[in-house]
């Protein structure tokens, strides 16, 4: 359905090609996975299938794709498409109309067809979604899991052959992701339809796959096979194949499934070993967040409707939040939050698609006003606190980490970032070369990788040594590598004292970081206390390894591999 | 794929078991979508109503016709973010009145009158400044003639405004004729720049603060500018490659001759219009003005139907011109024929006089037609009630709270 015959892309202005060598097929009907690390042209790949590489991105495509026997090279996105439908990463950029149905009428509208089909399809679609309750609202309205679902909708109504989606689950939660997953999963059986799909979250999405192409470098050439033999090699992985990695299973377990089969002697081999505390606390109090409050910013406090409120009195935590509630265009997005974060804490916020996770990170840094409550970090009010002031007191790195960076230049980034934080200077060039070795001064920050990217957001957040960080979505389109040095910079940080709160969806990294997970849904707190019990009381929520290793609340693979050494 | 339609519809069933529904209710009743009123007919309901305001500067028609109009945008308008357009017209409306107001305090007014409220020192202006006047008498009678005057341009604005809420803009475009459809849709999309760059403005200066600089004043607006358009050209750029993967711009092919027909119809037509009207417009024109006009009229409209042959593209339940978008035009149309009428028979009381001061009467029966006006709140369906953003469907057991029991 899909055949690449020794494809190879060179984005203009670069000296290398992009990808190499690229030569695959998909049959019809099958589930495909495009795994790698970032930065390897799985983005690329996708975007040729339609298309739109070179099409659209210009560039030079050597090879030749075909799709359904129609050469790419001949014929333009438009004309494909009857038989591909893309989503790209962001389903918002993907939207032309702006209400449900007609976001779904679309792509049919352009292809002609007739009245009366269409709107048998657009029912159909809206069922086979679960959407038909929200077919008249505007798409702005919607949460994140349901953009997506209506993203995939409007290519699927013209009945295309082929579907490609570029990391479909990453911004969604774990029961969102299982929802948009099981759609595909019957469009594949049910249908016939082939699947493209690239996706960093692999432990979601690899019992699905009938084959995997692998692309495992910077223009080396993919790997295709089963997926149980390209786990075996692959240098990106899921928890499960860790495990079974570990263990030595042959063929590796791809599902908890197949991995609780094989577990029985290794649950026995773990049975009396102590459980690693992988998150110890910190060993000592942190050291002293320097000049808390020197004398003249005491003025620059606003204290404008209850001066009582105000700095008087300090909180013994690094975060206090007392039956805080806020309410955003109309909504209750929080109430009765009572939550306390301790020093060298780290505390995972979860919760599905809009159950306030952001909006109680945006009330800790003062970028929303509580309606009602209180929110205290250290000594200070945040949000009647200047942001001078604040930056030294808590961090936050947003969902877009791009967001926080100006300059052109990462030398430049640091430079501002050592002036807003009043630091001294090269503060954070030293953290970010401490951090992410090997960024040379005048990259542009567009042109690092995502996970260098963030790094960078949190090296500027961190010049001002803020004793409370806070993280939105951290882990979002970063691959293992990038992941695992993350959770080695956050666990440092709580190590020498910093109390840490990261709204995240991935369970994984929650369970390997986090002394203590915080549930959300719809605005309240559900479930508060140690990670290991939340997170394996839940389904949903529960790791990988302590799927396999129930009962004990084993959580990583790092924690099997410490116990068995 | 080869599966036949039907039965590819009776394997695609419900993912999730009642997934997405919030409310158990909603479940079995098969949803009802409310036919909308078709936007054209708010727009032409609105345009009329404010034809009807050019008619006539008194001031108490035209608050009755301003509180006609926001009632019937109160009542009527969807929970829809174009929707809240409205509240920004209104704003606009104001300034314009305060602005013209602030010019008749300074720069002095025409009017004559006798009442004067205070002096400004004026300025003296050099000779080559003759006629133009700074500071001086304020008069009652110029500041009233003013108000008059911008309230009728500011009943226009809100008249456009409640149109703007009323009516979907995405709606209107879809009942262009097809040759212009695609146009169309990047005016949509150009439409909905404005508001994402907003939104953008808004995530960024909440950013500067996340830097510990202040995220308020001009200065820090400037800092985020070049960010945002940078956001904006890429998302721009995303959402054309969406689009053209997903058929925007797809050709039928057409015989060479009709195409030339169609470019010799549009070109003909519109020069065709050009003189028709230049005939109407100048004295010596009267006799062969009209048919030129109608004639060009005709070709340019049959150029856009040919063109519309192009387009392989389908319309989606376009909306249909109903009764009740023939009654919501109706009282449009009749309100604005009305007050024509009252101005031509009774012009005073339309205008009431400044020079001298006499306090504004309420005509009984312009009132009563402007009042007509009111029938689109009664005629037309109640929009959907609002919902808030619902959050993702979850169909996992909410984990119990610490201590979790461990099954043994």
């Amino acid at each position: 359905m899909i055949r690449f015959e020794d494809v190879s892309v060179t984005y203009d202005g670069a000296a290398e090609p992009s990808v190499r060598g690229i030569d695959f097929e998909v049959p019809e009907g099958e589930l495909v996975l495009l795994a790698g690390p970032s930065g390897v042209g799985k983005s690329t790949v996708l975007g040729a299938v339609g298309g739109l590489v070179p099409h659209f991105t210009g560039g030079t495509l050597s090879g030749r794709v075909t799709v359904a026997g129609r050469d790419t090279r001949t014929h333009k996105p438009r004309e494909l498409a009857d038989v591909v439908g893309t989503v790209g990463q962001d389903p918002l950029s993907h939207f032309v109309t702006d209400t449900v149905e007609d976001e779904l009428a679309y792509g049919m509208e352009s292809l002609g067809l007739a009245p009366d089909v269409m709107r048998r399809r657009v029912e159909e679609t809206l069922d086979l979604l679960g959407l038909s309750d929200l077919r008249s609202r505007p798409i702005a309205t919607l949460s994140g899991g349901q953009q997506q679902r209506v993203a995939i909708g409007s290519v699927l109504t013209p009945h295309p052959d082929v579907l490609v989606l570029d990391e479909p689950t990453s911004a969604l939660d774990p029961a969102a992701a299982e929802e948009v997953l099981a759609v595909l999963q019957r469009l594949v059986h049910d249908l016939g339809t082939t699947v493209l799909m690239a996706e960093h979250r692999l432990e979601r999405v690899i019992q699905y796959a009938d084959q995997v192409v692998l692309l495992p470098a910077p223009g080396e050439a993919p790997l295709l096979g089963a997926p149980a033999d390209v786990m075996a090699v692959s240098p990106v992985y899921p928890p499960v194949v860790g495990l079974g990695r570990l263990a030595g299973w042959s063929p590796l377990p791809l599902t908890i499934r197949d991995a609780r089969r094989r577990a029985a002697p290794l649950r026995e081999r773990l049975a009396d070993r102590e459980i690693p505390d992988h998150t110890p606390p910190p060993s000592a109090p942190l050291p002293a967040p320097p000049a808390l409050r020197p004398a003249p910013f005491r003025r620059r406090v606003r204290l404008r409707r209850k001066p009582e409120a105000g700095p008087s009195s300090p909180t013994p935590y690094a975060a206090e939040v007392r039956s805080l509630a806020v309410r955003r265009d109309r909504v209750q997005a929080l109430r009765h939050i009572d939550l306390t974060v301790s020093a060298g804490e780290t505390v995972a916020l979860m919760g599905r698609n809009g159950a306030g996770k952001s909006t109680l990170l945006s009330a800790l840094v003062g970028l929303v006003e509580p309606s009602a409550g209180s929110v205290r970090t250290g000594d200070a009010v945040p949000h009647r606190t200047a942001p001078r002031d604040l930056v030294r007191r808590v961090g936050l790195v947003p969902q877009e980490p791009r967001d926080l960076l100006y300059a052109d230049t990462v030398a430049a980034e640091c430079a501002a970032a050592d002036r807003d934080a009043e630091a001294a200077p090269g503060t954070c060039r030293a953290l970010l070369t401490e951090l992410l070795p090997g960024v040379t001064d005048d990259t542009h920050p567009r042109d690092l990788s995502e996970g260098q990217r963030l790094t960078l957001a949190l090296s500027v957040v961190l010049t001002a040594r803020p004793p409370l960080l806070l993280l939105d979505e951290p882990t979002r389109g970063l691959d293992y590598a990038a992941k695992a040095r993350l959770a080695g910079i956050l666990r440092d940080l709580a190590a020498e004292g910093h109390a840490i709160v990261l709204a995240t969806h991935d369970v994984e990294l929650a369970a390997e970081l986090a002394h203590r997970v915080i549930l959300l849904a719809e605005g309240e707190v559900i479930a508060d206390g140690p990670a290991a019990d939340v997170v394996v009381a839940s389904p949903s929520y529960a790791p990988q390894v302590a799927k396999v290793l129930a009962p004990r609340k084993w959580l990583t693979v790092a924690q099997v591999r410490e116990a068995l050494s | 794929m080869g599966v036949p339609p039907r039965e590819r519809s009776r394997a695609w069933g419900r993912v999730g078991a009642g997934g997405t529904l919030s409310t158990p209710a909603s479940a079995p009743t098969p949803h009802q979508r409310r036919e909308p009123v078709h936007p054209g007919a708010w727009w032409l309901w609105a345009l009329s109503l404010g034809t009807a305001a050019t008619r006539t500067t008194n001031p108490l028609l035209l608050a009755l016709l301003v509180t006609v109009s926001a009632y019937v945008v109160i009542t009527r308008r969807p929970h829809a973010p174009w929707a809240r357009s409205y509240g920004a017209f209104v704003k606009l409306a104001l300034a314009v009145l305060l602005i013209r107001l602030l010019f008749t305090t300074v720069l002095g007014s025409p009017i004559p009158g006798t009442h004067t409220l205070l002096t400004l020192p004026e300025v003296p202006l050099p000779d080559w400044a003759q006629g133009i006047r700074l500071g001086g008498r304020v008069t009652a009678e110029g500041i009233t003639f003013a108000l008059y005057d911008a309230m009728m341009l500011a009943t226009l604005l809100i008249c456009v405004g409640a149109a703007n809420a009323l009516a979907n803009p995405a709606r209107l475009l879809k009942s262009l004729p097809g040759a212009l459809y695609e146009m169309g849709v990047a005016v949509v999309v150009a439409l909905t720049f404005a508001p994402n760059l907003i939104a953008d403005v808004q995530r960024l200066r909440a950013a500067r603060r996340l830097r510990g600089r202040p995220d308020r004043g001009v200065r820090g607006l400037l800092q985020v500018g070049l960010p945002v358009l940078e956001g904006a050209l890429e998302r721009s750029v995303a959402l054309a490659a969406a689009m053209d993967a997903r058929g925007y711009g797809r050709t039928a092919q057409v015989p060479p001759a009709v195409r030339r027909t169609t470019a010799a119809l549009t070109l003909g037509g519109l020069l065709g219009i050009c003189a028709g009207t230049y005939g109407l417009l100048t004295a010596a024109g009267g006799t062969y003005g009209i048919p030129v006009l109608l004639a060009g009229g005709a070709a340019a409209l049959g150029g856009l139907w040919l063109g519309g042959r192009r387009t392989v593209r389908t319309r989606y339940r376009p909306d249909r011109w109903g009764a009740r978008a023939w009654l919501v035009t109706g009282s449009g149309v009749a309100v604005a024929a009305l007050l024509f009428l009252a101005a031509a028979r009774d012009p005073a009381a339309l205008h009431p006089g400044v020079v001298p001061l006499t306090a504004p009467t309420l005509p009984l029966w312009p009132a009563a037609a402007v009042l007509l006006g009111l029938l689109p709140a009664f005629v037309t369906p109640a929009p959907e009630p609002a919902l808030p953003p619902e959050p993702e469907p979850e169909p996992a057991p909410v984990p119990a709270p610490v201590p979790a029991k461990e099954p043994s």
